[in-house]
């Protein structure tokens, strides 16, 4: 986990005195509602449909026990007593006044916290492979790395006003689980013939309303080079993007309008220029970030009879299977394993923790996962170094605050944005219709049975619910003043990320759950042995859904 | 109301006459001349050859790249911010410090604010012809926002954090 030094501290309280002389300023009139926007929105703070909202960062969805534990406090006391965990690693409040904020973040800054950079026209919040540092495949930590690119994009001078906002993903190890594809710059660690580290380069990739895979504009390079290459791709965005309509604006339109080997043609040209000139980051510096992110002090455990106890306990107790076999990964230490904590019990608004929860699963940390936590961005929460040992007790004590249901993977496993309900962009509701869905599915073994879907949904065509790369996808859309639901299918993030296609003509909220449950259907009578819902989907393509979802009833 | 400021601190009267876009030459006053970069690609001779000190202004949908060569005769390069959000013009202040080697004064003018003038001075302006509503003297503190920086820009306050060995 890395730790603030001095440095860090000094850069933090200079932008939390920077905010609050800025919040007063335009409380007082002296700044416009227009002049105050962007610089409230690159300290995480919107104006949304029933109060402000504050996006608090959670770079690369690391935290710690005592930030988790401010995060609760934060919305105990300024809040409404939870907080929303979002699909970019980071936590938002819905309930706070703006005049508390300077407050707040004073608060968040007292445990190395901010909401720097949250939003706005800039390099937003780097995100990362939630089991980085654990994984089985995994090539190198994508931690220091990100880190090291939290650092050169906060409050970078030549790029705070691009002209949209700028996404970073970086991935670790060879399944990808940062989503790297759909990002404006994905990051690939890998190693060459010589075992050194380097990034595979993405750029242009993309959900919102022109959803896009990025493309490869390099296939090695070298680590060392990183900053001085991203800078190239910054600078050459930064200049000729699109800055005359805001839904043209992202980088993949830029990528595209140019060409992918045009655009790559101007990022060397530029990278050459800068490489020769920029100082490489010290080594004293990077070596000090890569120390914070050790292999943990791992206990030895014999790991075969520890496996046997658990053999034990699974086969004594169903539900404790259940939840192994969806909610624990197989760690990289022998004797460990990985736990996801689901944030998606029914009838809750997926990726939301009470100020309660937050405490025990910080409390949780300290006892069973050395303080740390990881954010994922399918919206839980994870544990990522529990003694296979202690998984049961674990277990009932995640049972306990309504922490341990056993889906993750599954269908109500849904990935959705704050939609509606509380967002100023939402064409629709979104919370309803995930709980609608989770009600009607609530039978534990036919769930299992279904095994991996991601259903994901989306208020809007901006895509915070991942609608396109979700297996099965949910968009809200305005058709004339009524809220109604796109249905997409075939969807999927990782290596061979694809992008849904859209079933057919849109659905009233009330129907969703019957036009689920179709597709489901035709899934399990025509699946083969061990297929699952996407390899089905890709193997039948949309045309038998489109059939069983819009068949007209026999006429009598 | 003064509304420049330097990056001493120091705020002044502006004495600088800048001519606005398509303005024909000969209805340019005399005095020290901002031009736009279109009128200086077109008469660049006679501009030269004009009584009083000359500079160029260049907008943000421009690429200062096409002053290369021509930077010797200049007193001030001004660069514009059509609203303060247009970002454009720090890629070209940064190309103009740190590629083309321009030594001289960098003004930025238009829709400039107390806010990114911290910015502003990392990326190589060294003049701020703040919003002619907002009185430079408030602007003052804005140079010293930050104590540090992470990252390396063409002015940096100390060691960058990121290149610092200790």
């Amino acid at each position: 986990m890395y730790r603030y030094d001095s440095f860090d501290q000094n850069m933090l309280a200079d932008r939390v005195e920077q905010f609050r002389d800025q919040t007063a300023r335009y409380l007082r009139g002296e700044l416009s509602d227009a002049e105050f926007r962007p610089l409230r929105l690159q300290n995480g703070l919107y104006v949304q449909r029933l109060a402000p909202m504050l996006r608090v960062a959670i770079p690369y969805g690391m935290l710690e026990s005592r930030q988790l534990r401010m995060l609760a406090q934060i919305a105990r006391r300024y809040d409404k007593g939870y907080g929303h965990f979002s699909t970019r690693q980071n936590i938002q409040f819905n309930w706070p006044r703006l005049e508390d904020v300077p407050e707040i973040l004073a608060d968040l800054a007292t445990v190395d916290m901010h909401a720097i950079q949250t939003s706005g026209n800039c390099i937003r919040n780097v995100t990362a492979d939630q089991y980085s540092g654990v994984a089985r495949d995994e090539v190198e930590d994508a931690r220091p790395w990100c880190e090291l690119i939290r650092q050169w994009s906060t409050f970078h001078p030549e790029f705070s006003f691009l002209p949209r906002k700028f996404k970073i993903a970086v991935s670790g190890s060879r399944s990808d689980r940062a989503a790297v594809k759909v990002h404006d710059i994905g990051l690939e660690l890998l190693k060459n013939a010589n075992g050194e580290t380097g990034f595979r380069v993405l750029v242009g990739g993309g959900l919102g309303r022109t959803p896009l895979i990025g493309t490869v504009v390099r296939e090695f390079l070298p680590a060392d080079e990183l900053l001085s290459y991203l800078e190239a791709i910054l600078r050459v965005y930064n200049r000729a993007g699109r800055r005359d309509n805001i839904y043209k604006a992202r980088i993949k339109i830029l990528v595209k309008a140019l060409g992918e080997q045009e655009f790559s043609a101007r990022v060397e040209r530029e990278w050459q220029d800068i490489r020769g000139r920029m100082d490489p980051v010290a080594p004293e510096r990077m070596a000090r970030i890569k120390a914070c992110f050790p292999s943990q002090p791992y206990a030895s455990i014999d790991a075969a009879a520890s496996k046997d106890i658990l053999t034990q306990q699974r086969a004594a107790d169903r539900a404790f299977d259940r939840w192994l076999s969806r909610n624990v990964l197989e760690h990289r230490q022998p004797g460990y394993a990985i736990v996801t904590v689901s944030l998606k019990p029914t009838g809750i608004a997926p990726g939301d923790a009470t100020d309660h929860q937050m405490e025990v699963v910080a409390e949780l940390a300290d006892a069973y996962s050395f303080g740390e936590i990881r954010v994922t961005h399918e919206q839980n929460l994870v544990l990522a170094d529990v003694r296979e040992d202690k998984l049961r007790e674990l277990w009932h004590r995640l049972r306990e605050a309504g922490l341990a249901t056993p889906n993750i993977g599954l269908l109500t496993d849904i990935i959705c944005c704050p939609g509606g309900d509380f967002c100023s962009l939402a064409n629709a509701k979104s919370i309803p219709v995930a709980e609608a869905i989770q009600r009607r599915f609530d039978d534990l073994d036919y769930l299992h049975d279904l095994g991996e879907i991601e259903l994901n949904i989306s208020g809007c065509m901006n895509a915070c619910g991942h609608h396109h790369v979700g297996h099965i996808g949910i968009l809200g859309v305005d058709k004339k003043g009524a809220e109604f639901y796109q249905v997409l299918l075939g969807g999927s993030q990782g290596n061979q990320a694809s992008l849904a296609t859209i079933l057919g003509p849109s659905f009233a909220h009330d129907a969703i759950p019957d036009v689920i449950a179709k597709i489901l259907g035709l899934y399990v009578s025509r699946r083969e042995q061990g297929e699952t819902f996407l390899e089905f989907t890709r193997r039948v393509g949309i045309e038998p859904f489109r059939e069983s979802v819009y068949a007209k009833p026999a006429q009598h | 109301m003064q509304n420049l400021l330097s990056t001493d601190g120091r705020v002044a009267d502006d004495d600088w006459i800048l001519l606005e876009k398509e303005t024909p030459l000969q209805d340019a006053p005399a005095g020290d001349l901002i031009v736009p970069l279109a009128l200086w690609r077109e008469s660049r001779e006679t501009l030269l050859g004009r009584d009083g000190r000359i500079g160029v202004l260049v907008y943000s949908d421009e690429q200062v790249e096409e002053l290369d060569g021509q930077l010797e005769g200049l007193s001030i390069i001004a660069l514009d911010f059509p609203v303060f959000s247009d970002g454009r013009s720090y890629s070209n202040a940064r190309i103009l410090r740190e590629r083309m080697h321009y030594r001289g004064e960098l003004r930025a003018v238009g829709d400039v604010l107390r806010d990114q003038i911290f910015l502003m001075r990392r990326c190589g302006f060294d003049s701020f012809a703040l919003r002619a509503d907002r009185p430079a003297s408030l602007a003052t503190t804005a140079l010293t926002d930050f104590r540090h920086a992470y990252q390396q820009a063409t002015i940096d306050p100390g060691t960058p954090l990121l290149t610092r060995s200790d």
